[in-house]
């Protein structure tokens, strides 16, 4: 018990943001595939905040803050300019990617990790706690809030949504807002929560293990924070199964290093049937 | 020609703006351009490599836009291209002509993608997703064969035995000592003849077909799966190619991480052709000047890294996508 769940919850915080994120966006009809991106300048900046405003919380709002610009930034292509939302998702992968080492040399003097944060006492339930409200929360506005049912009519159905005198577009850029500062918030949790400064490339795929959670979950709020588990689950088990050893056999390291993203693979294809994805998901408006 | 002058503008839109990120960093703009283009066409040497470092995003680029033709998005290039490469480092030991060596490992790369496309195809999964995954996957399983099954025990790094002369390709003497040779022509090549296949043949056609409109081609009796399993195994072949290129022509051997994440800059060549086998070359020679280039930044400038050129390829990625999508709204 001990030994799991607390581990369990802990590795699966920033991906609750960042799949709570994904699932806002793109059930307003805007696939997110920037998660990845959003979540390592997350890292970056929650620690470069945290560490210049001497303040974990504030590091994590500064992260918040440079998603909700990022989102931004998608926003104006996806929605103003109705560029294609898997190719601008996929710039802002590679400009985060490229712009974090350059950062962390800039402002640390070395390319492969911040300073560490180390004036405060590791956090223990604070983020724990933000992570189950922001998926009760989602969950909630979602179901049983008129707001969260268009937001629904914005991906299903916008032409509904449109006759109804609403918006589309004012939901859809709340999506890609929220799927900014979320995920950047879910990043911080990486470099400030579950360890103590940023690392090169450390969100290692977890903007896609977060969008694989959400097909999972059906982009279904409580599904795919079981997705989530999920992954943290087969991440935790990885890394006690290191040097261990099967009937006298050692498995590699980096093979066992796999064994999250194998796990993944193989219960989308082949454990859950079809999921379907919000009708106009991709659609520009 | 109107498209070709919205993503000239493009570019120099986001150069313009990549610059800008230099400036954000604290460094001159002018020293990062000197240093980035200084070394790009000054010797022969130098243009060997800037060849060099153009070859491989030829073939990945070609990774990913024969998928997106089929309306597939490839980001698996980088795993498959490491599975190629792992199975050329390997080969030799089973087969002792070059040709069957080549033709071995990317037939293994091509079953490597054509997975992704079976599980998009049969199992419906999302191609995305699964190729990010089976690029991890590729990471685990070559590194574990790296520095177990097939490493050279007279190493201390996780890389395999050299392979016999016979495969080596011999890199022309005009350059001086860089090792562009016979895969560098060949990738020049390679995307006209594709164009050809694109345009000219069955498969070509339902390839595009299928990309155009799901549901017309298959009311005309084209089956979509086929077709995705189909141009993803033709990627994972493409991206093999880059394998080959390393192992047989560059350092003869599989080294651990010895792709500066060429299958994801495939991504940006193939975006910035637009899915047009006809540009790649251009839009390949232009991320490959820019990453050669952003090798001299560490030795040249303080605050810059290499991964410069990844920031080049976002910006530009998203600017040519945006001047293209750019229309004055009707009033």
């Amino acid at each position: 018990m001990e030994e799991w769940v607390f581990p369990v919850l802990r590795t699966a915080t920033p991906l609750v943001f960042a799949s709570m994120g994904g699932l806002w966006c793109e059930r307003s009809g805007v696939i997110q595939i920037g998660l990845e991106g959003f979540m390592l300048l997350g890292a970056f900046f929650g620690a470069f905040f945290a560490l210049a405003l001497k303040s974990v919380f504030l590091g994590f709002l500064g992260a918040g803050l440079i998603g909700a610009i990022l989102g931004g930034v998608f926003g104006i292509a996806v929605i103003r300019f109705r560029a294609n939302q898997i190719i601008t998702g996929t710039a802002i992968n590679l400009f985060a990617a490229g712009l974090t080492p350059i950062l962390c040399k800039a402002v640390y003097g070395s390319a492969n990790s911040s300073a560490r944060v180390d004036f405060t006492e590791p956090l223990l339930w604070g983020p724990l706690v933000a992570a189950g409200l922001c998926a009760v929360v989602s969950w909630a506005l979602f179901l049983w809030t008129p707001w969260g049912l268009r937001m629904r009519f914005a991906g299903e159905h916008p032409e509904a949504l449109q006759n109804a005198g609403v918006s589309v577009v004012r939901y859809r850029w709340m999506g890609v807002v929220l799927a900014g500062v979320l995920a950047s918030v879910g990043g911080a949790m990486l470099s400030v929560f579950l360890s103590s400064s940023f690392v090169r490339g450390m969100s290692a795929g977890r903007g896609f293990i977060a969008l694989a959670a959400l097909i999972l979950g059906r982009w279904n709020p409580g599904l795919t924070v079981m997705g989530c588990f999920l992954f943290a689950f087969t991440d935790l088990m990885q890394g006690r199964l290191q040097g261990h050893e099967w009937f006298g056999i050692k498995v590699a390291d980096p093979m066992v290093h796999t064994f999250p993203y194998a796990v993944t693979l193989f219960i989308l294809a082949f454990v859950m049937g079809r999921s379907r994805a919000p009708k106009a998901l991709g659609e520009p408006w | 020609m109107k498209d070709i002058l919205k993503s000239f503008l493009g570019v120099f839109i986001g150069l313009g703006v990549g610059l800008l990120v230099v400036v954000a960093v604290g460094e001159n703009p002018l020293v990062v351009l000197k240093a980035m283009t200084g070394a790009l066409v000054s010797s022969p040497y130098d243009i060997g490599m800037t060849l060099f470092y153009t070859t491989p995003l030829i073939f990945t680029g070609l990774a990913v836009a024969i998928p997106l033709r089929a309306g597939l998005f490839n980001i698996g290039a980088e795993g498959q291209l490491m599975v190629g490469a792992m199975a050329a480092a390997v080969l030799p030991q089973v087969v002792s002509s070059p040709f069957l060596a080549v033709f071995g490992a990317i037939l293994i790369s091509g079953i490597w993608g054509g997975l992704i496309g079976w599980l998009k195809a049969r199992r419906g999964a999302h191609e995305v997703i699964v190729s990010i995954l089976m690029n991890f996957i590729a990471v685990g399983i070559t590194s574990t064969l790296a520095n177990g099954m097939f490493k050279d025990p007279d190493s201390q790094l996780g890389e395999t035995a050299p392979v016999a002369e016979v495969f080596h390709s011999v890199p022309f003497s005009f350059f001086a000592g860089a090792p562009t040779g016979v895969y560098t022509v060949f990738a020049l090549f390679l995307p006209y003849l594709l164009y050809g296949v694109m345009k000219r043949s069955v498969w070509g056609y339902q390839l595009r077909a299928v990309g155009l409109n799901e549901t017309a081609a298959t009311l005309y009796g084209i089956e979509r799966g086929r077709v995705w399993i189909l141009a993803m195994m033709a990627a994972g072949a493409v991206a093999g190619f880059v394998g080959c290129m390393e192992v047989f022509g560059n350092a003869h051997k599989f080294r651990m991480g010895f792709s500066p994440e060429w299958g994801f800059s495939g991504i940006a060549v193939a975006l910035l052709a637009r899915g047009k086998f006809s540009a790649i070359v251009p839009s390949a020679l232009l991320f490959g000047m820019i990453s050669k280039g952003s090798l001299a930044l560490e030795l040249e400038t303080e605050k810059m890294t290499r991964e410069y050129a990844m920031v080049l390829q976002g910006i530009i990625i998203l600017s040519v996508t945006l001047t293209h999508a750019y229309k004055k709204r009707a009033k």
